[in-house]
Protein backbone atom coordinates (compact mmCIF):
# COMPACT_ATOMS: atom_id res chain seq x y z
CA UNK A 1 0.00 0.00 0.00
CA UNK A 2 2.81 2.34 0.90
CA UNK A 3 4.54 1.73 -2.40
CA UNK A 4 1.84 3.40 -4.50
CA UNK A 5 2.66 7.00 -3.45
CA UNK A 6 6.35 6.20 -3.68
CA UNK A 7 5.85 4.93 -7.18
CA UNK A 8 3.86 8.04 -8.10
CA UNK A 9 6.62 10.12 -6.60
CA UNK A 10 9.19 8.29 -8.69
CA UNK A 11 7.08 8.86 -11.79
CA UNK A 12 6.83 12.62 -11.22
CA UNK A 13 10.52 12.81 -10.61
CA UNK A 14 11.14 10.96 -13.82
CA UNK A 15 8.72 13.28 -15.59
CA UNK A 16 10.66 16.23 -14.28
CA UNK A 17 13.90 14.72 -15.41
CA UNK A 18 12.90 13.84 -18.97
CA UNK A 19 12.94 17.42 -20.33
CA UNK A 20 16.46 17.92 -19.05
CA UNK A 21 17.55 14.56 -20.42
CA UNK A 22 16.16 15.54 -23.82
CA UNK A 23 17.99 18.85 -23.79
CA UNK A 24 21.21 17.35 -22.45
CA UNK A 25 22.72 15.92 -25.66
CA UNK A 26 22.38 19.21 -27.53
CA UNK A 27 23.84 21.14 -24.64
CA UNK A 28 26.68 18.67 -24.22
CA UNK A 29 27.52 18.93 -27.90
CA UNK A 30 27.37 22.74 -27.84
CA UNK A 31 29.52 22.99 -24.73
CA UNK A 32 32.11 20.63 -26.13
CA UNK A 33 32.19 21.63 -29.81
CA UNK A 34 31.60 25.34 -29.39
CA UNK A 35 32.76 26.56 -26.00
CA UNK A 36 35.28 23.80 -25.39
CA UNK A 37 36.77 24.44 -28.81
CA UNK A 38 36.85 28.19 -28.23
CA UNK A 39 38.83 27.60 -25.05
CA UNK A 40 41.13 25.18 -26.88
CA UNK A 41 41.80 27.60 -29.73
CA UNK A 42 42.21 30.40 -27.21
CA UNK A 43 44.80 28.30 -25.39
CA UNK A 44 46.62 27.48 -28.64
CA UNK A 45 46.87 31.19 -29.38
CA UNK A 46 49.19 31.46 -26.38
CA UNK A 47 51.42 28.56 -27.44
CA UNK A 48 54.19 28.07 -29.96
CA UNK A 49 52.08 25.67 -32.08
CA UNK A 50 53.31 25.35 -35.64
CA UNK A 51 52.20 22.49 -37.85
CA UNK A 52 50.75 20.58 -34.87
CA UNK A 53 49.25 21.86 -31.64
CA UNK A 54 51.84 22.37 -28.93
CA UNK A 55 51.11 23.14 -25.30
CA UNK A 56 54.20 25.21 -24.70
CA UNK A 57 53.00 28.61 -23.51
CA UNK A 58 54.66 31.70 -24.94
CA UNK A 59 52.40 34.45 -23.56
CA UNK A 60 51.20 37.11 -25.96
CA UNK A 61 53.95 36.49 -28.48
CA UNK A 62 51.57 35.34 -31.23
CA UNK A 63 49.45 38.43 -30.82
CA UNK A 64 52.39 40.81 -30.96
CA UNK A 65 53.73 38.94 -34.00
CA UNK A 66 50.30 39.01 -35.56
CA UNK A 67 49.98 42.75 -35.43
CA UNK A 68 53.44 43.21 -36.82
CA UNK A 69 52.62 41.10 -39.89
CA UNK A 70 51.77 43.28 -42.87
CA UNK A 71 49.67 40.38 -44.14
CA UNK A 72 47.41 40.73 -41.09
CA UNK A 73 47.23 44.51 -41.12
CA UNK A 74 46.27 44.30 -44.80
CA UNK A 75 43.56 41.81 -43.88
CA UNK A 76 42.02 43.95 -41.18
CA UNK A 77 42.27 47.11 -43.28
CA UNK A 78 40.50 45.23 -46.06
CA UNK A 79 37.88 44.02 -43.62
CA UNK A 80 37.28 47.60 -42.45
CA UNK A 81 36.84 48.81 -46.05
CA UNK A 82 34.78 45.80 -47.05
CA UNK A 83 32.55 45.75 -43.97
CA UNK A 84 31.73 49.46 -43.96
CA UNK A 85 30.91 49.56 -47.68
CA UNK A 86 29.08 46.25 -47.63
CA UNK A 87 26.94 47.23 -44.65
CA UNK A 88 26.40 50.79 -45.86
CA UNK A 89 25.52 50.01 -49.48
CA UNK A 90 23.39 46.97 -48.66
CA UNK A 91 21.43 49.02 -46.15
CA UNK A 92 20.99 51.88 -48.59
CA UNK A 93 19.86 49.62 -51.44
CA UNK A 94 17.70 47.49 -49.16
CA UNK A 95 16.01 50.54 -47.70
CA UNK A 96 15.40 52.18 -51.08
CA UNK A 97 14.00 49.01 -52.58
CA UNK A 98 11.72 48.45 -49.62
CA UNK A 99 10.53 52.07 -49.57
CA UNK A 100 9.79 52.13 -53.27
CA UNK A 101 8.20 48.68 -53.29
CA UNK A 102 5.87 49.89 -50.58
CA UNK A 103 4.32 52.53 -52.89
CA UNK A 104 1.51 50.30 -54.17
CA UNK A 105 3.71 48.97 -56.94
CA UNK A 106 2.20 46.81 -59.63
CA UNK A 107 4.12 43.58 -59.97
CA UNK A 108 5.52 43.71 -56.44
CA UNK A 109 4.92 40.00 -56.11
CA UNK A 110 7.17 39.42 -59.08
CA UNK A 111 9.90 41.91 -58.16
CA UNK A 112 10.35 40.86 -54.55
CA UNK A 113 11.52 37.31 -55.26
CA UNK A 114 13.86 38.63 -57.98
CA UNK A 115 15.59 40.89 -55.47
CA UNK A 116 15.89 38.12 -52.94
CA UNK A 117 16.91 35.03 -54.91
CA UNK A 118 20.69 35.57 -54.69
CA UNK A 119 20.35 34.88 -50.97
CA UNK A 120 19.54 31.27 -51.85
CA UNK A 121 22.81 30.85 -53.76
CA UNK A 122 26.12 29.71 -52.38
CA UNK A 123 28.84 32.36 -52.23
CA UNK A 124 30.89 30.07 -54.44
CA UNK A 125 28.25 30.32 -57.17
CA UNK A 126 28.05 34.09 -56.71
CA UNK A 127 31.82 34.30 -56.90
CA UNK A 128 31.94 32.21 -60.08
CA UNK A 129 29.36 34.41 -61.81
CA UNK A 130 30.96 37.72 -60.83
CA UNK A 131 34.52 36.62 -61.39
CA UNK A 132 33.74 36.13 -65.03
CA UNK A 133 31.50 39.16 -65.38
CA UNK A 134 34.21 41.41 -63.94
CA UNK A 135 37.02 39.83 -65.96
CA UNK A 136 38.05 42.61 -68.37
CA UNK A 137 39.13 40.15 -71.06
CA UNK A 138 35.78 38.47 -71.46
CA UNK A 139 33.16 40.09 -69.24
CA UNK A 140 31.66 43.54 -68.96
CA UNK A 141 34.63 45.49 -70.36
CA UNK A 142 34.91 43.17 -73.35
CA UNK A 143 31.18 43.48 -74.03
CA UNK A 144 31.28 47.28 -73.90
CA UNK A 145 34.18 47.26 -76.35
CA UNK A 146 32.20 45.01 -78.70
CA UNK A 147 29.30 47.41 -78.45
CA UNK A 148 31.57 50.19 -79.61
CA UNK A 149 32.38 51.91 -76.29
CA UNK A 150 36.10 51.25 -76.71
CA UNK A 151 37.25 53.64 -74.00
CA UNK A 152 35.27 51.77 -71.36
CA UNK A 153 37.65 50.57 -68.70
CA UNK A 154 36.73 48.31 -65.80
CA UNK A 155 39.54 46.08 -64.59
CA UNK A 156 39.10 46.45 -60.82
CA UNK A 157 39.30 42.72 -60.24
CA UNK A 158 42.83 42.67 -61.68
CA UNK A 159 43.89 45.89 -59.98
CA UNK A 160 45.21 45.50 -56.45
CA UNK A 161 44.04 48.98 -55.44
CA UNK A 162 40.45 48.30 -56.44
CA UNK A 163 39.96 44.52 -56.18
CA UNK A 164 38.45 44.75 -52.69
CA UNK A 165 35.59 46.80 -54.15
CA UNK A 166 34.68 43.96 -56.49
CA UNK A 167 34.19 41.79 -53.41
CA UNK A 168 31.87 44.50 -52.11
CA UNK A 169 29.88 44.50 -55.37
CA UNK A 170 29.36 40.74 -55.36
CA UNK A 171 28.54 40.64 -51.65
CA UNK A 172 26.03 43.49 -51.96
CA UNK A 173 24.43 41.68 -54.89
CA UNK A 174 24.03 38.62 -52.72
CA UNK A 175 22.57 40.14 -49.57
CA UNK A 176 20.92 43.49 -50.30
CA UNK A 177 17.66 41.74 -51.20
CA UNK A 178 17.62 40.24 -47.76
CA UNK A 179 17.99 43.68 -46.20
CA UNK A 180 15.11 44.80 -48.42
CA UNK A 181 12.95 42.02 -46.97
CA UNK A 182 13.77 43.11 -43.43
CA UNK A 183 12.92 46.74 -44.11
CA UNK A 184 9.77 45.82 -45.99
CA UNK A 185 8.56 43.83 -42.99
CA UNK A 186 9.34 46.86 -40.84
CA UNK A 187 7.44 49.22 -43.16
CA UNK A 188 4.42 46.95 -43.26
CA UNK A 189 4.34 47.03 -39.49
CA UNK A 190 3.94 50.81 -39.30
CA UNK A 191 0.54 52.00 -38.21
CA UNK A 192 -1.04 53.82 -41.14
CA UNK A 193 -3.23 56.00 -38.97
CA UNK A 194 -0.14 57.91 -37.84
CA UNK A 195 0.80 58.59 -41.46
CA UNK A 196 -2.74 59.68 -42.29
CA UNK A 197 -2.76 62.04 -39.33
CA UNK A 198 0.59 63.53 -40.32
CA UNK A 199 -0.66 63.98 -43.86
CA UNK A 200 -3.71 65.81 -42.55
CA UNK A 201 -1.41 68.10 -40.60
CA UNK A 202 0.23 68.99 -43.88
CA UNK A 203 3.51 67.16 -43.46
CA UNK A 204 5.45 66.84 -46.71
CA UNK A 205 6.69 63.53 -48.05
CA UNK A 206 10.28 64.02 -47.05
CA UNK A 207 9.34 65.27 -43.61
CA UNK A 208 7.04 62.32 -43.05
CA UNK A 209 9.70 59.94 -44.15
CA UNK A 210 12.37 61.38 -41.94
CA UNK A 211 10.30 62.14 -38.87
CA UNK A 212 7.89 59.22 -38.79
CA UNK A 213 8.88 56.34 -41.02
CA UNK A 214 12.63 56.15 -40.49
CA UNK A 215 12.46 56.28 -36.67
CA UNK A 216 9.96 53.41 -36.70
CA UNK A 217 12.41 51.30 -38.69
CA UNK A 218 15.00 51.37 -35.91
CA UNK A 219 14.67 47.67 -35.04
CA UNK A 220 15.09 46.74 -38.72
CA UNK A 221 18.21 48.92 -38.97
CA UNK A 222 19.65 47.24 -35.91
CA UNK A 223 18.93 43.72 -37.14
CA UNK A 224 20.32 44.51 -40.58
CA UNK A 225 23.47 45.92 -39.05
CA UNK A 226 24.01 42.94 -36.77
CA UNK A 227 23.38 40.35 -39.47
CA UNK A 228 25.50 42.10 -42.10
CA UNK A 229 28.39 42.80 -39.78
CA UNK A 230 28.67 39.23 -38.62
CA UNK A 231 28.47 38.05 -42.23
CA UNK A 232 31.22 40.52 -43.12
CA UNK A 233 33.60 39.29 -40.44
CA UNK A 234 32.94 35.68 -41.45
CA UNK A 235 33.36 36.32 -45.19
CA UNK A 236 35.53 33.62 -46.62
CA UNK A 237 33.85 31.68 -49.43
CA UNK A 238 33.19 34.71 -51.60
CA UNK A 239 36.79 35.91 -51.53
CA UNK A 240 38.06 32.42 -52.27
CA UNK A 241 35.76 32.06 -55.26
CA UNK A 242 36.05 35.60 -56.58
CA UNK A 243 39.68 36.58 -56.17
CA UNK A 244 41.39 33.91 -54.09
CA UNK A 245 42.67 36.75 -51.89
CA UNK A 246 44.48 38.35 -54.79
CA UNK A 247 45.77 39.98 -56.84
CA UNK A 248 48.71 39.63 -54.49
CA UNK A 249 47.14 40.08 -51.07
CA UNK A 250 44.76 42.80 -52.17
CA UNK A 251 41.60 41.04 -51.02
CA UNK A 252 42.85 39.02 -48.05
CA UNK A 253 40.43 39.12 -45.12
CA UNK A 254 40.94 37.81 -41.57
CA UNK A 255 39.09 34.60 -42.47
CA UNK A 256 41.41 33.82 -45.40
CA UNK A 257 44.42 34.90 -43.34
CA UNK A 258 43.51 32.48 -40.56
CA UNK A 259 43.07 29.62 -42.97
CA UNK A 260 46.33 30.11 -44.81
CA UNK A 261 48.43 30.70 -41.68
CA UNK A 262 46.98 27.68 -39.92
CA UNK A 263 46.77 25.14 -42.69
CA UNK A 264 49.20 26.10 -45.41
CA UNK A 265 51.92 28.10 -43.67
CA UNK A 266 51.89 25.92 -40.55
CA UNK A 267 51.81 28.82 -38.12
CA UNK A 268 49.00 27.44 -36.00
CA UNK A 269 49.68 29.70 -33.01
CA UNK A 270 49.32 32.82 -35.13
CA UNK A 271 46.33 31.35 -36.94
CA UNK A 272 44.65 30.67 -33.60
CA UNK A 273 45.31 34.19 -32.36
CA UNK A 274 43.74 35.64 -35.51
CA UNK A 275 40.67 33.43 -34.97
CA UNK A 276 40.41 34.72 -31.41
CA UNK A 277 40.42 38.31 -32.67
CA UNK A 278 37.68 37.45 -35.16
CA UNK A 279 35.60 35.87 -32.42
CA UNK A 280 36.01 38.87 -30.17
CA UNK A 281 34.95 41.22 -32.94
CA UNK A 282 31.76 39.26 -33.50
CA UNK A 283 31.13 38.80 -29.79
CA UNK A 284 31.36 42.57 -29.28
CA UNK A 285 28.42 42.95 -31.68
CA UNK A 286 26.39 39.81 -31.01
CA UNK A 287 26.51 39.49 -27.22
CA UNK A 288 24.84 42.83 -26.41
CA UNK A 289 22.33 42.24 -29.20
CA UNK A 290 21.38 38.74 -28.08
CA UNK A 291 21.30 39.90 -24.47
CA UNK A 292 18.85 42.67 -25.28
CA UNK A 293 16.73 40.41 -27.50
CA UNK A 294 16.41 37.66 -24.94
CA UNK A 295 15.78 40.01 -22.03
CA UNK A 296 12.91 41.81 -23.71
CA UNK A 297 10.94 38.59 -23.91
CA UNK A 298 10.48 38.26 -20.17
CA UNK B 1 -9.20 58.56 -47.15
CA UNK B 2 -10.33 56.33 -44.31
CA UNK B 3 -9.52 53.10 -46.09
CA UNK B 4 -6.68 51.53 -44.11
CA UNK B 5 -3.98 50.22 -46.36
CA UNK B 6 -1.00 48.04 -45.60
CA UNK B 7 1.65 50.16 -47.25
CA UNK B 8 3.30 53.45 -46.43
CA UNK B 9 2.51 54.90 -49.85
CA UNK B 10 3.20 58.60 -50.04
CA UNK B 11 1.49 61.07 -52.35
CA UNK B 12 3.54 60.90 -55.48
CA UNK B 13 3.23 62.57 -58.85
CA UNK B 14 3.45 60.96 -62.25
CA UNK B 15 7.11 61.75 -62.77
CA UNK B 16 8.04 60.42 -59.36
CA UNK B 17 6.14 57.21 -59.99
CA UNK B 18 7.82 56.70 -63.34
CA UNK B 19 11.21 57.17 -61.71
CA UNK B 20 10.31 54.71 -58.98
CA UNK B 21 9.31 52.08 -61.52
CA UNK B 22 12.46 52.74 -63.49
CA UNK B 23 14.62 52.30 -60.40
CA UNK B 24 12.85 49.11 -59.41
CA UNK B 25 13.20 47.64 -62.90
CA UNK B 26 16.86 48.56 -63.17
CA UNK B 27 17.52 46.91 -59.83
CA UNK B 28 15.66 43.81 -60.98
CA UNK B 29 17.98 43.74 -63.97
CA UNK B 30 21.00 44.08 -61.66
CA UNK B 31 19.90 41.01 -59.69
CA UNK B 32 18.88 38.96 -62.70
CA UNK B 33 21.78 39.63 -65.04
CA UNK B 34 24.76 37.87 -63.42
CA UNK B 35 22.96 34.58 -63.01
CA UNK B 36 20.91 34.97 -66.18
CA UNK B 37 23.95 35.61 -68.37
CA UNK B 38 25.61 32.62 -66.78
CA UNK B 39 22.67 30.39 -67.71
CA UNK B 40 22.61 31.66 -71.30
CA UNK B 41 26.35 31.24 -71.76
CA UNK B 42 26.28 27.73 -70.35
CA UNK B 43 24.22 26.85 -73.42
CA UNK B 44 26.84 28.10 -75.90
CA UNK B 45 29.83 26.27 -77.31
CA UNK B 46 33.09 27.60 -75.85
CA UNK B 47 34.14 29.35 -79.07
CA UNK B 48 31.06 31.56 -78.89
CA UNK B 49 31.99 32.69 -75.39
CA UNK B 50 35.65 33.46 -75.95
CA UNK B 51 35.09 34.89 -79.40
CA UNK B 52 31.69 36.49 -78.95
CA UNK B 53 29.58 38.75 -76.81
CA UNK B 54 28.35 37.47 -73.47
CA UNK B 55 25.13 39.43 -73.86
CA UNK B 56 24.06 37.73 -77.07
CA UNK B 57 21.97 34.61 -77.26
CA UNK B 58 23.65 31.39 -78.42
CA UNK B 59 23.82 30.98 -82.19
CA UNK B 60 24.11 27.29 -81.59
CA UNK B 61 22.21 26.01 -78.58
CA UNK B 62 23.94 23.06 -76.98
CA UNK B 63 23.78 21.05 -73.78
CA UNK B 64 27.35 19.80 -74.20
CA UNK B 65 28.66 21.95 -71.36
CA UNK B 66 25.94 20.65 -69.06
CA UNK B 67 26.81 17.07 -69.93
CA UNK B 68 30.52 17.70 -69.48
CA UNK B 69 30.06 19.48 -66.16
CA UNK B 70 27.93 16.64 -64.87
CA UNK B 71 30.00 13.65 -65.83
CA UNK B 72 33.35 14.30 -67.52
CA UNK B 73 34.84 17.62 -66.41
CA UNK B 74 38.20 17.55 -64.67
CA UNK B 75 37.77 18.32 -60.97
CA UNK B 76 40.98 18.23 -59.00
CA UNK B 77 42.83 15.34 -60.61
CA UNK B 78 39.90 13.15 -61.63
CA UNK B 79 37.73 13.70 -64.71
CA UNK B 80 34.56 12.82 -62.82
CA UNK B 81 32.35 15.83 -63.38
CA UNK B 82 30.13 17.19 -60.63
CA UNK B 83 28.03 14.06 -60.32
CA UNK B 84 29.80 12.30 -57.41
CA UNK B 85 30.02 15.57 -55.48
CA UNK B 86 26.36 16.27 -56.01
CA UNK B 87 25.58 12.95 -54.35
CA UNK B 88 28.12 13.67 -51.61
CA UNK B 89 26.19 16.84 -50.86
CA UNK B 90 22.86 14.99 -50.83
CA UNK B 91 24.23 12.30 -48.53
CA UNK B 92 25.48 14.99 -46.19
CA UNK B 93 22.52 17.37 -46.31
CA UNK B 94 19.61 14.97 -45.79
CA UNK B 95 20.72 13.42 -42.46
CA UNK B 96 22.18 16.69 -41.17
CA UNK B 97 18.93 18.57 -41.83
CA UNK B 98 16.78 15.79 -40.37
CA UNK B 99 18.79 15.41 -37.18
CA UNK B 100 19.21 19.11 -36.49
CA UNK B 101 15.50 19.76 -37.11
CA UNK B 102 14.35 16.99 -34.74
CA UNK B 103 16.76 18.17 -32.05
CA UNK B 104 15.69 21.76 -32.56
CA UNK B 105 12.02 20.84 -32.18
CA UNK B 106 12.64 18.93 -28.95
CA UNK B 107 14.88 21.68 -27.56
CA UNK B 108 12.36 24.37 -28.43
CA UNK B 109 9.64 22.33 -26.72
CA UNK B 110 11.67 21.92 -23.53
CA UNK B 111 12.78 25.55 -23.46
CA UNK B 112 9.22 26.89 -23.70
CA UNK B 113 6.92 24.33 -22.07
CA UNK B 114 9.19 22.73 -19.47
CA UNK B 115 11.03 25.80 -18.32
CA UNK B 116 13.59 25.64 -15.54
CA UNK B 117 15.96 28.06 -13.87
CA UNK B 118 18.65 29.28 -16.20
CA UNK B 119 16.99 28.08 -19.39
CA UNK B 120 17.26 31.49 -21.07
CA UNK B 121 20.99 31.63 -20.45
CA UNK B 122 21.41 28.14 -21.89
CA UNK B 123 19.39 29.17 -24.93
CA UNK B 124 21.52 32.30 -25.30
CA UNK B 125 24.64 30.14 -25.28
CA UNK B 126 23.13 27.88 -27.93
CA UNK B 127 22.11 30.86 -30.03
CA UNK B 128 25.52 32.52 -29.86
CA UNK B 129 26.99 29.35 -31.31
CA UNK B 130 25.34 30.10 -34.68
CA UNK B 131 27.13 33.39 -35.01
CA UNK B 132 30.69 32.47 -34.07
CA UNK B 133 33.26 32.73 -36.84
CA UNK B 134 33.89 29.08 -37.57
CA UNK B 135 37.61 29.73 -37.84
CA UNK B 136 37.64 29.51 -34.05
CA UNK B 137 36.67 25.82 -34.13
CA UNK B 138 38.56 24.63 -37.21
CA UNK B 139 41.74 23.48 -35.48
CA UNK B 140 40.20 21.49 -32.61
CA UNK B 141 37.48 20.14 -34.91
CA UNK B 142 40.06 18.74 -37.30
CA UNK B 143 41.76 17.02 -34.34
CA UNK B 144 38.55 15.66 -32.85
CA UNK B 145 37.27 14.33 -36.19
CA UNK B 146 40.62 12.61 -36.61
CA UNK B 147 40.44 11.08 -33.12
CA UNK B 148 36.89 9.87 -33.78
CA UNK B 149 37.97 8.32 -37.07
CA UNK B 150 35.62 10.64 -38.95
CA UNK B 151 38.20 12.77 -40.75
CA UNK B 152 37.36 13.10 -44.43
CA UNK B 153 34.03 11.29 -44.15
CA UNK B 154 30.46 12.29 -44.82
CA UNK B 155 29.55 11.24 -41.26
CA UNK B 156 32.09 13.73 -39.97
CA UNK B 157 30.53 16.53 -42.01
CA UNK B 158 27.06 15.52 -40.83
CA UNK B 159 28.26 15.79 -37.24
CA UNK B 160 29.77 19.21 -37.86
CA UNK B 161 26.64 20.56 -39.54
CA UNK B 162 24.33 19.17 -36.86
CA UNK B 163 26.44 20.72 -34.10
CA UNK B 164 26.52 24.18 -35.65
CA UNK B 165 22.93 23.93 -36.90
CA UNK B 166 21.25 23.18 -33.57
CA UNK B 167 21.35 26.82 -32.49
CA UNK B 168 19.21 28.01 -35.38
CA UNK B 169 16.79 25.09 -35.40
CA UNK B 170 16.28 25.55 -31.65
CA UNK B 171 15.69 29.26 -32.20
CA UNK B 172 12.95 28.60 -34.76
CA UNK B 173 11.03 26.12 -32.65
CA UNK B 174 11.52 28.02 -29.43
CA UNK B 175 10.07 31.22 -30.88
CA UNK B 176 7.24 29.26 -32.47
CA UNK B 177 6.30 27.28 -29.38
CA UNK B 178 6.63 30.36 -27.17
CA UNK B 179 3.28 31.61 -28.49
CA UNK B 180 1.65 28.18 -28.44
CA UNK B 181 -1.02 28.15 -25.66
CA UNK B 182 0.58 26.67 -22.57
CA UNK B 183 -2.90 25.95 -21.13
CA UNK B 184 -3.31 23.13 -23.62
CA UNK B 185 -0.07 21.58 -22.39
CA UNK B 186 -1.14 22.05 -18.75
CA UNK B 187 -4.50 20.44 -19.40
CA UNK B 188 -2.86 17.44 -21.05
CA UNK B 189 -0.51 17.12 -18.09
CA UNK B 190 -3.51 17.08 -15.73
CA UNK B 191 -4.92 14.26 -17.79
CA UNK B 192 -1.74 12.35 -17.15
CA UNK B 193 -0.11 12.74 -20.56
CA UNK B 194 3.68 12.48 -20.42
CA UNK B 195 6.45 14.52 -22.00
CA UNK B 196 6.62 12.78 -25.35
CA UNK B 197 2.88 12.20 -25.61
CA UNK B 198 2.22 15.93 -25.24
CA UNK B 199 4.86 16.74 -27.80
CA UNK B 200 3.60 14.18 -30.27
CA UNK B 201 -0.15 14.72 -29.88
CA UNK B 202 -0.41 18.42 -29.09
CA UNK B 203 2.56 20.35 -30.43
CA UNK B 204 3.58 18.29 -33.44
CA UNK B 205 0.25 18.54 -35.30
CA UNK B 206 0.55 22.32 -35.47
CA UNK B 207 4.29 22.49 -36.13
CA UNK B 208 4.03 22.10 -39.90
CA UNK B 209 4.93 25.63 -40.99
CA UNK B 210 7.89 26.08 -38.67
CA UNK B 211 9.22 22.66 -39.62
CA UNK B 212 9.18 23.71 -43.26
CA UNK B 213 10.93 26.97 -42.38
CA UNK B 214 13.56 25.15 -40.37
CA UNK B 215 14.18 22.48 -43.01
CA UNK B 216 14.57 25.08 -45.75
CA UNK B 217 16.94 27.20 -43.70
CA UNK B 218 19.11 24.26 -42.68
CA UNK B 219 19.05 22.82 -46.18
CA UNK B 220 20.14 26.10 -47.77
CA UNK B 221 22.87 26.72 -45.21
CA UNK B 222 24.33 23.24 -45.25
CA UNK B 223 24.11 22.82 -49.01
CA UNK B 224 25.86 26.15 -49.52
CA UNK B 225 28.57 25.56 -46.93
CA UNK B 226 32.09 25.75 -48.24
CA UNK B 227 34.40 26.21 -45.26
CA UNK B 228 33.67 22.92 -43.49
CA UNK B 229 33.63 20.99 -46.75
CA UNK B 230 36.97 22.45 -47.77
CA UNK B 231 38.48 21.81 -44.35
CA UNK B 232 37.23 18.38 -43.36
CA UNK B 233 36.32 16.43 -46.52
CA UNK B 234 38.19 14.33 -49.05
CA UNK B 235 37.19 12.99 -52.44
CA UNK B 236 34.56 10.60 -51.07
CA UNK B 237 32.83 13.29 -49.09
CA UNK B 238 33.58 16.65 -50.71
CA UNK B 239 30.40 18.64 -51.18
CA UNK B 240 29.47 20.27 -54.47
CA UNK B 241 30.56 23.77 -53.44
CA UNK B 242 34.13 22.55 -53.00
CA UNK B 243 33.95 20.71 -56.32
CA UNK B 244 32.72 23.84 -58.07
CA UNK B 245 35.57 25.87 -56.66
CA UNK B 246 38.04 23.22 -57.80
CA UNK B 247 36.44 23.05 -61.23
CA UNK B 248 36.68 26.80 -61.75
CA UNK B 249 40.19 27.19 -60.34
CA UNK B 250 42.01 24.01 -61.23
CA UNK B 251 41.56 23.77 -64.96
CA UNK B 252 44.92 23.90 -66.61
CA UNK B 253 45.09 25.08 -70.17
CA UNK B 254 41.92 26.34 -71.76
CA UNK B 255 39.33 27.75 -69.38
CA UNK B 256 36.07 26.08 -70.32
CA UNK B 257 33.78 28.84 -69.17
CA UNK B 258 30.63 27.18 -70.39
CA UNK B 259 31.44 24.08 -68.32
CA UNK B 260 32.15 26.24 -65.26
CA UNK B 261 28.79 27.93 -65.65
CA UNK B 262 26.93 24.67 -66.01
CA UNK B 263 28.74 23.42 -62.91
CA UNK B 264 27.73 26.54 -60.99
CA UNK B 265 24.13 25.99 -62.02
CA UNK B 266 24.19 22.40 -60.77
CA UNK B 267 25.48 23.70 -57.44
CA UNK B 268 22.78 26.37 -57.31
CA UNK B 269 19.84 24.35 -58.60
CA UNK B 270 18.65 22.56 -55.43
CA UNK B 271 18.53 25.69 -53.27
CA UNK B 272 17.04 27.73 -56.10
CA UNK B 273 14.31 25.14 -56.59
CA UNK B 274 13.52 25.20 -52.90
CA UNK B 275 13.39 28.99 -53.08
CA UNK B 276 11.06 28.98 -56.06
CA UNK B 277 8.76 26.31 -54.64
CA UNK B 278 8.68 27.55 -51.05
CA UNK B 279 9.91 31.14 -51.22
CA UNK B 280 7.40 32.31 -48.66
CA UNK B 281 8.84 29.98 -46.03
CA UNK B 282 12.36 30.88 -47.07
CA UNK B 283 11.69 34.54 -46.35
CA UNK B 284 10.05 33.69 -43.06
CA UNK B 285 13.11 31.72 -42.06
CA UNK B 286 15.41 34.59 -42.94
CA UNK B 287 13.30 36.97 -40.94
CA UNK B 288 12.96 34.89 -37.81
CA UNK B 289 16.66 34.21 -37.97
CA UNK B 290 17.27 37.91 -37.52
CA UNK B 291 14.26 39.70 -36.12
CA UNK B 292 13.40 37.68 -33.09
CA UNK B 293 10.18 37.77 -31.13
Amino acid sequence: MASAPAQADFKTRLQNLIPKLVLAPSLAVIFLFVYGFIIFTGYLSFTDSRILPSFNLVGFENYSKLFRLSHWTTSITNLAIFASLYIGISTLIGLSLATFLDQKIRGEGLLRPIYLYPMALSFIVTGTAWKWLLDPGIGLEHTMHLWGWTSFHFDWIKNSDYAIYTVVIAAVWQSSGFVMAMFLAGLRGIDNEILKAAQMDGAGNWQMYRRIILPQLRPAFLSAFVILSHLAVKSYDLVIALTGGGPGRATELPATFMYSYTFTRNQMGIGASSAVIMLMTIAAIMVPYLYAELREKK
Amino acid sequence: MSVATQDTALRTGRVARTLIYLFLLLMALFYLLPFGIMVINSLKPLSEITGGNMMSLPQEWTLDAWRAAWSTAQIGVEPTGMRPYFWNSIKMVVPAVAISTVLGALNGYVLTKWRFRGDTILFGLMLFSCFIPFQIVLIPMARVLGLMGLAGTTSGLILVHVVYGIGFSTLYFRNYYAVFPTELVRAAMMDGAGFFRIFWRILMPSSGPITVVCIIWQFTNIWNDFLFGASFADFDSQPITVALNNLVNSSTGVKEYNVHFAGAIYAALPTLLVYIVAGRYFVRGLMSGSVKG
